[in-house]
């Protein structure tokens, strides 16, 4: 029983990374209705963008968290002007095969800059509790609140300001919002900017809980958030919260039940076997398609 | 650009196979060329294959598959462990291209599963399953100690020859050619420009797409089949996302929905990576910059949608008068 205490604490801490990656990925399509496959890369850029920063100034959590997310979102807003504006209207395809190249571009430069993995610097002195056999380290606790805070401010945005309005307006009829007034372009690249914002928190999270970071981290990491997005349901915040926990959990779970080289098989596998039973993932709405 | 759009005479089309594969057993009996340009050539033909194989779903069909390298890595373990385990010591003249098959096959079963799955919906979801898919086949083929697992491959015999690789090409472009010009293919182009209407007009909108979808896995895995007895050494590294954007950025860059294209995008792309050699990984940074500026700039490619006329079957019906 404490085994599995301890299990999922740690399931937790895994998933509200995933969670915070996924949400990025879940928001541009909920938008755009589009994959952006090079947000794992932004994700893993914002770690590095964090250990750059710890290099040179010995920051505080709070400001360096501040800092990446805001440099994050820059490098977010500058992808999609540069890459996926001029495609805004050009078949969909070709905004994934741009998304794809992005990602592949950024993880590249980052791996011919920094060939070898990283040690991110200690920016936070973790202390550990023991409850009975349970041992909780006050990063845990960080890294969860940190997490959660960040989805609720998220969510009361969405919900219950005008410019989560106009968001959801867009994603509701593209082309009717811009009669209503509603600076499209701008509503749009601050959806990027704030997706990449919250995978830039990850990053320093991730940063802080597993502290060797590589320029692989994108494809190992992110991508597998967006099968969290996929499986909650893409387009759906709430869904890709729930896929993010999700995923956390059967990860953990398959590494305490099987050689730790069978994560990604079962992680891809049950993405598979949800598409079969609930091809719109587990919140999604199936979309209707109009002639 | 006017000659290519030439009709070939009677009869050269035929001539120029015979003479490209003498030519190759010419190369391969009297070593004409040296090892380092007989195997740019072999590479030359297996990308020639891939490419033209993708491009018959990410062009002529209009969806996006990134699982081509999946396809490429089940085709070459699968005919690695029949020509290095199972049948290990038999006559090469006969072993080698059933194992070729083996792979092909493999793969177009898995293909057919995985386009059984992903068509329920349309959109990107091809997209998404293709990617898990590739996940998949690489975890996967970590986990199994027989085929070495994260360690790779070893012993596989050095089979690929020049020749093999052409005959290999050449039936490639030719069933895709004809395929692409057939109903069946009118139908694949249909679901591309609009899938509702194409159904509407009577196209087995489901079919034709598994049937694109099944013949190019099977060529995906014969060339992975070819890769593996070309390198001798497999790893699963080597079937990764990389790999797959790979084959895109020759897709793209010939052209969508052209032979022709396919053919050139290959070229340019082997010419392309042998001249980047020196740059080490900025090459990894080079060509998917390129892809994207080729989305960018020219979202279809050198030949998009365009063809050579030797690529185009000679039409059999008489033409009417008033046309002559």
């Amino acid at each position: 029983m404490d085994y599995f205490a301890q299990q999922a604490i740690n399931a937790v801490q895994l998933g509200s990374i995933y969670a915070l990656i996924a949400l990025g990925y879940s928001m541009v399509y909920g938008v755009l209705v589009m994959i952006n496959f090079a947000h794992g890369d932004v994700f893993m850029v914002s770690a590095f963008f964090c250990f750059l920063l710890l290099l040179f100034v010995p920051a505080p959590f709070v400001v360096a968290l501040i800092v990446v997310m805001l440099a994050t979102a820059l490098l977010g807003v500058c992808i999609e002007r540069l890459a996926y504006r001029p495609l805004r209207n050009a078949p969909r395809v070709s905004s994934i095969i741009t998304a794809l190249g992005c990602g592949l571009v950024i993880q590249n430069t980052t791996l011919s800059l920094s060939p070898y993995s990283q040690r991110m610097p200690e920016l936070f002195h973790s202390k550990t509790w023991q409850f009975g056999e349970i041992t909780v380290s006050s990063l845990q606790v960080l890294i969860v609140c940190v997490s959660v805070g960040l989805m609720l401010a998220l969510d009361f945005f969405i919900r219950r300001t005008r410019y989560g309005l106009a968001m959801r307006a867009i994603a509701q009829d593209r082309l009717s919002v811009p009669l209503m007034g509603i600076p499209v372009n701008t509503i749009i690249s601050m959806t990027f900017a704030i997706g990449a914002g919250l995978g830039g928190a990850a990053g320093v999270l991730y940063g802080l809980a597993y502290p060797v970071i590589g320029a692989s981290m994108g494809m190992l990491v992110g991508w597998k958030a967006f099968v969290a997005a996929v499986i909650g349901g893409i387009g759906n915040m709430r869904g890709a919260v729930l896929g993010g926990y999700m995923l956390g959990a059967v990860e953990v779970l398959t590494v305490t039940a099987l050689p730790s080289t069978y994560r990604d098989l079962v992680a891809y596998s049950l993405l598979l076997v949800i598409l079969v039973f609930k091809p719109h993932g587990l919140l999604g709405r199936p979309s209707v398609q109009k002639v | 650009m006017r000659f290519l759009q030439i009709p070939p005479p009677r009869g050269a089309l035929v001539a120029l196979v015979c003479f490209a594969l003498s030519a190759c057993f010419a190369i391969e009996k009297f070593n004409i060329v040296d090892d380092y340009v007989r195997f740019i050539l072999i590479t030359l033909g297996i990308n020639i294959i891939l490419c033209a194989s993708l491009n018959l779903v990410n062009g002529w069909m209009g969806e996006f598959s990134v699982g081509h390298a999946g396809f490429m890595a089940l085709g070459a373990y699968l005919s690695a462990i029949v020509s290095a385990k199972w049948l290990v010591g038999t006559n090469p003249q006969w072993m080698f291209p059933l194992a070729v098959v083996a792979g092909g096959l493999l793969a177009a079963v898995v293909g057919l599963l995985l386009g059984m799955l992903s068509f329920k919906t349309r959109g990107d979801y091809l997209a998404i399953v293709t990617l898990a898919f590739l996940m998949i086949v690489k975890s996967g083929i970590e986990n199994i100690s027989y085929v070495g697992g994260p360690r790779g491959f070893l012993g596989i015999g050095n089979e690929t020859t020049l020749l093999w690789t052409a005959v290999w090409v050449f039936l490639t472009l030719w069933v895709i050619r004809n395929l692409v010009y057939s109903r069946y293919g009118r139908g694949i182009i249909a679901v591309r420009e609009d899938e509702i209407a194409a159904g509407a007009m009577g196209v087995d909108t489901r079919k034709a797409k598994l049937t694109a979808f099944v013949v190019s896995s099977f060529f995906g895995g014969v060339a992975g089949a070819l890769f593996a007895h070309q390198l001798q050494f497999i790893n699963p590294g080597s079937f990764d996302i990389v790999k797959s954007t790979e084959i895109l950025v020759m897709v793209y860059l010939g052209g969508i929905g052209s032979l022709g294209g396919s053919v050139l995008g290959a070229t340019v792309f082997t010419i392309l990576v042998q001249v980047l050699q020196p740059l080490g990984t900025w090459r990894m940074v080079i060509l998917p910059l390129v892809l994207v500026l080729l989305m960018l700039f020219r979202p279809r490619g050198i030949m998009g949608l365009r063809e050579f006329a030797w690529f185009v079957p000679r039409r059999e019906f008489p033409k009417k008068e008033e046309e002559k």
